[in-house]
């Protein structure tokens, strides 16, 4: 193991061992993930499409997968290494770029090779969970009319390119994460869990998908008014939410990296204040709005509060947790109101105000709460912690804002010109047929009905 | 011999079967149906946007019964159906010119 590991002292030794666990339990909450989008977006669907949207869910966790496997890793973080857990060196180099502004990285393709040692592995595991949640945002917005061959290819596209792009520039040390050298932005870009490399770049990718795709019959009424579809099983989508909290805490707080960092503990309550605050705020706020607590809403809320606190988790004092689950809570339903009833763009899950409004807001809010406690040296800076607004400081929040800026330009380009360029080569779109889409996507698409017992309900 | 044919609210059903029991209904069939009166539906949010429930859900009851009882029954049904809101539904009676027992065969008022 010491040889693994190339360090002879036995407690450090012994502390790069425990925090390779945690990577690896922490990889497999993130995994578990899948599951709570699968019924989180399979029960706000109507049963008539059941069988095809879950199957989009399930098959993204392979699609995304192969992607990464191949290339995805070695472009993202092929110039990546973190001793705490035992990688101590990077499997690869710069591919585009170099010294401050690297755009790709290179090396491990295949995650094959010599620089191959557990902790790489490990680590692969871990990041590749994380882009397969980017993947599966967008079969949400997207839900109910994507052709299945259209959506195997965003697939191994987002494993391959889309998502690693982003992640190359921030999490794997690439140009966003030098601003704090190259333009004297607080600590560079900070995104402890992923609000803006996981949630903002799949929130974007639902926004473009599903605007690319047009809304599902009937969602807009000849005056433009939208119209309700509601889905068809609540309680399926509200287990997928609590799925969903269990998961997320191996998304923040294993996002140390180091079981011996001990503001794990830090990350999973805020975490979980976040949440709770989400959760009830999105219920009170939809009370006000319709006189009822919608579950959907309920649900989002709460996975509002949970993508916009995966940013700032660790940098953050409680109080501020609860602030932030507010605002994302309120956030996310005039965001569904406003995609909806301006935008005019049909997302039967929410996906891209969760995802999209909820994840910006998450990435900005760690250049206005954080309070200078944690992250010393963050992306090789000299900061002695990451401090927001609340402590005075605007370079971080200037770092943040222009690395949503680079999403909704480059990622929302990007994934617009994928789908774009998809339609006009796939003969007849990307698009399913409206006589399937009428008669529902299970037998059209998939040969199977989710639900052959009450085949002809809706 | 009488058909009462019922349009009830769901929820009601446990209530109308009893008291029709008590009043000495030997069988009813249930049928769980969807359709509007002068009610018109209704309208209920998904996710803060409206849609119109237009078929609500109710249930028909069909009791075949001697004219000799008929209102008796009509009246207990009605008695054990109303709220007093709109959608209580509605009680029909039909005339019914044959019945049979199919397992003995016995006609008429003894195959009730």
């Amino acid at each position: 193991m010491s040889i693994l590991f190339q360090v002879t002292d036995p407690v450090v030794l012994l502390g790069q061992q425990v925090s390779l666990l945690w990577i690896v339990i922490g990889a497999a909450l993130v995994v578990f993930m899948q599951a709570g989008f699968a019924l989180v977006e399979t029960g706000f669907c109507r049963a008539k499409h059941a069988a095809h949207v879950v199957s989009t869910n399930f098959a993204i966790f392979g699609l995304g997968f192969i992607g990464f496997f191949f290339v995805g890793f070695a472009f993202a973080f092929g110039g990546f290494s973190y001793s705490a857990f035992g990688m101590t060196a990077p499997v690869g180099k710069a591919l585009i770029g170099s010294g401050d502004w690297v755009f790709l990285w290179q090396g491990g393709w295949a995650i094959s090779g010599k620089a191959i040692t557990p902790a790489v592995l490990g680590f692969f595991l871990y990041m590749a969970a994380f882009m397969d949640t980017t993947a599966t945002i967008p079969t949400g917005s997207m839900a109910e009319r994507w052709k299945w061959k259209s959506f195997v290819l965003w697939g191994i596209f987002c494993g391959a390119i889309y998502y690693p792009l982003f992640a190359a520039w921030t999490w794997g040390g690439g140009w966003l994460a030098r601003t704090w050298s190259t333009m004297s932005l607080g600590a560079g870009y900070v995104d402890f869990a992923g609000s803006g490399v996981v949630h903002s770049v799949g929130g974007v990718a639902a926004l473009t998908g599903a605007y690319v795709l047009g809304p599902r019959i009937g969602k807009f009424d000849r005056d433009g008014r939208p119209r309700a579809i509601p889905g068809h099983h609540i309680p399926m989508a509200m287990l997928g939410t609590f799925i969903l909290l269990f998961g997320w805490f191996g998304f923040n707080a294993a996002s140390t990296f180091a079981a011996t960092d001990v503001q794990f503990a830090t990350a999973a309550t805020n975490t979980a204040i976040a949440a709770a605050f989400g959760g009830v705020a999105g219920m009170m706020w939809i009370t006000r709005r319709t006189g009822k607590p919608d579950p959907g809403m309920m649900a989002n809320g709460m996975l509002a509060g949970l993508v916009a606190i995966t940013a700032p988790c660790a940098f953050i004092a409680p109080w501020a947790a609860a602030v932030i689950g507010v605002i994302a809570g309120v956030l996310v339903i005039e965001s569904v109101f406003f995609v909806e009833r301006r935008l005019k763009i049909d997302d039967p899950v929410g996906a891209i105000s969760v995802h999209g409004a909820c994840g910006i807001f998450g990435v900005l809010s760690v250049g206005i709460f954080s309070n200078g406690s944690y992250g010393g040296g963050w992306n090789g800076s000299t900061s002695t912690g990451i401090e927001g607004i609340i402590k005075g400081n605007w370079g971080q929040l200037g770092a943040q804002a222009l690395g949503v800026l680079v999403i909704l330009v480059v990622n929302g380009g990007l994934s617009f010109a994928f789908f774009t360029i998809q339609k006009r080569l796939t003969k007849g779109g990307i698009r399913s047929a409206p006589d399937d889409e009428i008669q529902g996507l299970d037998i059209p698409e998939m040969g199977v009905h989710a639900y052959p017992e009450f085949a002809g309900a809706h | 011999m009488k058909l009462i044919t019922a349009i009830i609210k769901p929820f009601k059903l446990d209530d109308v079967k009893d008291a029709l029991k008590v009043a000495g209904v030997n069988g009813i069939t249930v049928t769980e149906a969807r359709g509007f009166g002068r009610q018109g539906g209704h309208v209920e949010t998904y996710r803060g946007a409206e849609y119109n429930v237009d078929l609500v859900p109710k249930v028909r009851l069909d009791i075949l019964v001697d004219q000799l009882v008929v209102d008796q029954i009509v009246d207990v049904l009605v008695k054990a159906a109303g709220t007093g809101k709109i959608g209580d539904g509605k009680v029909w009676v039909t005339d019914v010119s044959r019945v049979v027992r199919i397992r003995t065969g016995e006609e008429g008022t003894s195959a009730i």
